[in-house]
């Protein structure tokens, strides 16, 4: 797992453009003390690995030193300076979250020179800080906020800008930039570049002109940014927030002539008890479908229902282009690549135009689900696809640009009308009056109220990869998954690691192939002694990586099925998602996902009797037929690296 | 006009025969050539006075990492605001300075050199790479220099961009990466984790240059010179309102009142030491040592006659630190900026003292609390003469600006 300053990083380098680097100590001294070294802070001793920060070490034995430009998924800035400390034999202070212990040292938190200087670094930062709290999206859930409330500030010691001076970037489907509310942490910065590799924010200008921007100040729908949200949740202030279309849904829902429907995806379920005060990992999916009721939706369902109608689809898929590449010898581009993330989706469009056809043609669940809702569902339901508006609340900023997407309109109306995201609901929730935690549970609505884990564990990374195994092994070795792999729990292509590869040989194979993708791939026996050969990546940096690999001709070039999320930790971690975010915040956030797949009564997709019943009734010529290529797949745009 | 001819005084270094000191150097060990330059006891010329002995030793001991290799770099980056003098070494003592690399990167174990120069010297790059390359054709760079066996080295020049922080020893290996010129956090420093991650040495090209003389001369000489804790001779850019402004060498530890007799300054009201990261030393004060145990500096020295204004001149400094902060860390990005503001204030009468003394807690906090150098020393200018010349810039009307 990436997480906490490892002992060990190098902590010289400056805020931009850095990279995480590995510097060891020299191995001798490292013997000589055992590799641990005991500093002694605010008077009480700790023992720590060589190279631990002081900030680190403070918080092992419970001693707080603020922080603004500290995260614990980035590397070191040291730019900030609320962190100072005094150590001991030092002229000036220290940056605690940027001050390697490589000896023994005695540090002291709160000295009248320490706290002096956190005070003016507080004041200096509200000098130029434009926005009132009470009409900011990050009031009460704001660094910049808590910490003037923890210093004591009661007046603007040194002013107090009284006028915007940046104007708002509302440009982008997904996320907005207010730049009056920036404290120039460079959070966003680091994470952009580091975590994602997509590199569209960078300080620019000097001294008190120093500014966030993007390349020659263009707007952010005007660059290369894959509206990962990634920056937004990484953020410590309400200087970047994603483009909210909470009053829009609320107009729908008040327009009595309107049927609002909502889907939910498992991710946010996992998380939006955080914006309750809820541990993270405490599933709250039962109670939110009331919630949602109360609020006035008039349908609630799951998104796992069109989670496992994408894994039938890309499955076949999958299944297709090996019988074309392997009987047939035709041209079929592997690896394939999966399409249900959009903000990677758009990492490669703009990055590596050129595997475009590796992407699964595949719309993602929210798009296939918003498509089925205007065709399928209007039509058993009688109602005129005009009139009913979709929404999906999701754990992510790109879905916003995604169901904007011209593309996502197959049945001539737009397949979603607004993407949520999880704080957006959240706040729906609380305008309501309802405290979510203590509503009691419902169940999800027909016709798509049969759901299974498979849906559910799309929302961690490797879990669309784990779906489409559970369907794909069942089908071509014609045996239960659970005789494979323990519960069915396909845990090599699962935990936290940027790349995984997973090798998975076929011994057996089914004599027949189920009727329902028969038409694509008659036989499965020419998979008899093959090995499947699969990946999975998560955050874009990794992305790059894989697809750097594939490029070279390296071993992943070799693989069959990749699956890609933009960000880190998969959808549990995504830009929608309840702030703060860390390590293990999202590692509680997968359990919680994993523990409702394992309480699923079916687990796998093709067992879900909702979708086979939408195959007989709807989608008559199977799986990639006609229809569903109409409805349920998409194509992509070749976007490069220059745009606007 | 001819910038060497701004010299004022003969130089040591005009008896430094080119060769003598590399020679000498590669006759001792690495060991001894370390020894060497600890004895002599010189400390680094671009400022901040670090031990330069202690510093190749540390470099020295230090492992590179993985299959790369330690560097020099020479700090031509001369941007403190009244500094020549590295101007006139670098044309008229090149081979000094490239030889005081060359000893340094023998010490160290270093395989590449590289001169970082001010992007207003550019013109000075002709003449630096004629001078490289009859070095190596001399066999004084390149590979078994001067028939040392193994010892490999030579020196690339690269340019600035013209920004003062990128004097600051790791905003200028940032620079010299490719990005921002912005400080890095310290430590760990350099010596361990320098350009492209590796162990680096970072010396002032007169810091080089007296490498280069000691060798020729000997520790002993060169300890000779100056006072007990700072030894040897030192360059000075001289200028402001005196008779001969220029560049002067004088030996370490003389006194403010005896250098402004040989600059023709006498009369002056104060004396800025060591730029503008200095500090303003009023008259009452002339009998201190420049020298690093009482008035430190790179060799700046700014003289204001009676008639200077000292707001207007603590004015300029503190506009140039809000020009040239690289504006990453808190303290000294909005701190140069409140303390502008303040002087402005006061010029127009409207600063209340109970805000000048916030204002000096808050040079304390840039002090301490900023990332580097830059921002821990920008408020000195504004508090020496807010602290020694209170009666001229308190009470003022908007009438006196
Ligand atoms: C803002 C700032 C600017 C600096 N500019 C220079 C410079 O122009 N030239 C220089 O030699 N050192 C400069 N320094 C000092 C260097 O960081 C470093 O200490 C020096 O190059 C080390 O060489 P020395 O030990 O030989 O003096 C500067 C330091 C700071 C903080
Ligand atoms: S960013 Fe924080 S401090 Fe600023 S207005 Fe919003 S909540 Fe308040
Ligand atoms: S949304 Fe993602 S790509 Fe866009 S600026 Fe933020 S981190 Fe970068
Ligand atoms: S936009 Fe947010 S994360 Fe980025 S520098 Fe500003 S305050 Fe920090
Ligand atoms: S002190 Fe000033 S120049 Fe140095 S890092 Fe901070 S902002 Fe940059
Ligand atoms: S948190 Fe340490 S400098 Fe910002």
């Amino acid at each position: 797992m990436s997480g906490e300053v490892k002992a060990g990083q190098d902590t010289s380098r400056a805020p931009s453009s850095q990279r995480i680097q590995q510097v060891a100590a020299p191995p001798d001294v490292l013997q000589m003390i055992g590799g641990q070294i005991t500093v002694t802070i605010d008077g009480t001793d700790v023992k720590v690995p060589m190279g631990t920060t002081v900030l680190e070490a403070a918080r092992q034995i419970g001693i707080r030193i603020p922080t603004l430009c500290h995260h614990p998924d980035l590397c070191v800035a040291g730019v900030c300076r609320i962190c100072v400390v005094e150590v001991e034999g030092q002229r000036t202070l220290q940056a605690a979250c940027a001050y390697p212990i490589t000896g023994s040292l005695k540090v002291k938190t709160h000295t009248r020179k320490v706290r002096q200087a956190r005070r003016h670094i507080l004041d200096l930062l509200l000098s130029t800080h434009y926005g009132e709290c009470y009409s900011c999206k990050r009031n009460n859930n704001c660094e910049l906020q808590s910490l003037a409330k923890e210093y004591g500030v009661d007046f603007y010691r040194f002013g107090h800008v009284t006028e915007s001076q940046y104007p708002k970037d509302e440009s982008s489907y997904s996320v907005i930039r207010d730049m009056d509310k920036c404290i120039l942490c460079r959070r966003c910065v680091r994470t952009c570049i580091d975590v994602q590799e997509v590199g569209t924010l960078e300080a620019v200008g000097r001294s008190n002109r120093t500014r966030i921007s993007t390349f020659l100040d263009k707007p952010l729908a005007g660059v290369v940014c894959i509206n990962c949200g990634q920056c937004i949740n990484r953020c410590p202030t309400g200087a970047l927030h994603a483009n909210d279309t909470s009053d829009e849904v609320w107009r729908a829902i008040d327009d009595p002539t309107k049927h609002v429907v909502i889907q939910t995806a498992p991710s946010p379920r996992a998380g939006i008890g955080e914006c309750f005060g809820c541990e993270p990992g405490t599933p709250l999916t039962f109670q939110l479908n009331t919630a949602l009721r109360l609020c006035g939706f008039d349908k609630v369902f799951d998104t796992n229902f069109s989670a496992d109608l994408t894994i039938i689809e890309e499955g076949t898929e999958l299944l297709g282009r090996l019988y074309r590449a392997l009987v047939k010898q035709e041209p079929a581009a592997f690896p394939q690549f999966t399409s249900c993330s959009p903000g990677w989706v758009k990492y490669l469009e703009h990055f590596y135009p050129e595997y475009i056809p590796n992407l699964s043609s595949a719309k993602s669940p929210q798009q296939m689900f918003g498509a089925v809702i205007k065709t399928y569902y209007a039509k058993t339901h009688n109602i005129d696809p005009k009139d009913i508006v979709t929404v999906a609340l999701m754990p992510c900023s790109a879905k916003k640009f995604e169901c904007n997407r011209p593309e996502m309109a197959g049945s001539g109306f737009k397949d979603v009308d607004y993407g949520l995201t999880t704080r957006e609901l959240a706040q729906m929730i609380m305008e309501a009056g309802i405290h979510l935690p203590d509503m009691p549970k419902s169940g999800f609505d027909d016709p798509f109220g049969d759901r299974t884990g498979s849906g559910v564990i799309f929302g961690a990374t490797g879990g669309v990869m784990e779906a489409a195994l559970r369907t794909v092994l069942e089908l071509v070795t014609g045996r239960k998954v659970e005789k494979l792999f323990e519960h069915a729990n396909i845990v090599p292509v699962r935990g936290f690691d940027g790349v995984r590869y997973v090798e998975l040989p076929i011994t057996q194979v089914a004599d027949e192939v189920p009727a329902l993708i028969r038409h694509v791939i008659p036989t499965f026996e020419f998979l008899k002694g093959a090995t499947l050969k699969l990946a999975v990546a998560h955050g874009t940096a990794n992305a790059h990586k894989v697809l750097e690999d594939i490029k070279a001709g390296g071993k992943l070039s070799e693989c069959h099925f990749i699956e890609f999320m933009a960000c880190p930790g998969g959808c549990i971690g995504g830009g929608g998602q309840p702030i703060p975010t860390s390590p293990e915040i999202r590692a509680a956030r997968a359990r919680a996902i994993y523990a409702e797949d394992m309480e699923s009564d079916v687990r796998k997709s093709h067992e879900n009797p909702a979708v086979a019943r939408l195959y007989s009734e709807f989608f008559t010529d199977g799986p990639c037929g006609h229809l569903a290529h109409e409805l349920l797949h998409t194509h992509y745009t070749a976007r490069g690296k220059h745009i606007g | 006009m001819q910038p060497s001819d701004s010299r004022k005084t003969p130089l040591t270094f005009d008896t430094i025969e080119p060769g003598s000191g590399l020679a000498a150097a590669l006759a001792k060990s690495r060991a001894d050539i370390i020894g060497e330059v600890s004895a002599s006891n010189l400390k680094g010329r671009g400022g901040a006075g670090f031990p330069t002995g202690t510093k190749w030793n540390l470099a020295a001991a230090a492992r590179v990492h993985g299959e790369a290799a330690k560097y020099v770099i020479c700090n031509a980056d001369e941007g403190e605001p009244g500094t020549f003098k590295d101007r006139v070494l670098l044309t008229a003592y090149a081979d000094l300075v490239f030889e005081g690399m060359t000893i340094a990167a023998r010490a160290i174990g270093a395989t590449r050199g590289l001169l970082y120069l001010r992007g207003e010297y550019v013109y000075l790059r002709p003449h630096l790479e004629a001078v490289l390359d009859r070095r190596r054709k001399a066999g004084q760079l390149g590979a078994d220099i001067l028939g040392t066996p193994g010892f490999e080295f030579d020196i690339e020049i690269r340019m600035g961009a013209g920004a003062y922080v990128c004097g600051e020893e790791t905003a200028l290996i940032e620079s010299l990466e490719g990005h921002r010129g912005e400080p890095r956090n310290r430590p760990p420093f350099p010596v361990n984790t320098g350009f492209m991650g590796q162990p680096t040495v970072v010396n002032n090209v007169e810091t080089l240059a007296s490498v280069t003389a000691i060798f020729a001369k000997g520790a002993a000489w060169f300890r000779g010179i100056g006072t007990e804790k700072s030894s040897g001779f030192k360059l000075f850019s001289v200028s402001g309102d005196c008779d001969a402004p220029g560049v002067y060498e004088f030996p370490l530890g003389i006194t403010i009142a005896e250098l402004l007799e040989r600059v023709g300054g006498t009369g002056a009201k104060a004396v800025q030491v060591g730029g503008a990261s200095g500090q303003a030393v009023p008259a009452s004060q002339f009998g201190r040592r420049i020298a690093f145990e009482d008035l430190a500096t790179g060799g700046s020295i700014i003289v204001f006659g009676p008639g200077r204004d000292m707001l207007h001149v603590a004015k300029n400094f503190m506009e140039f630190f809000v020009e040239e902060s690289c504006g990453q860390c808190t303290p000294c990005r909005a701190g140069n900026a409140k303390l502008l503001e303040g002087i402005e204030r006061l010029e127009r009468g409207a600063c209340s003292s109970a805000y000048l003394n916030e204002l000096v807690r808050l040079c304390e906090t840039m002090q301490v609390a900023s990332k580097c150098g830059l921002g821990q020393s920008s408020p000195n200018a504004f508090l020496s003469i807010v602290t020694n010349f209170q009666d001229e810039i308190l009470g003022r009307t908007p009438a006196d600006r």
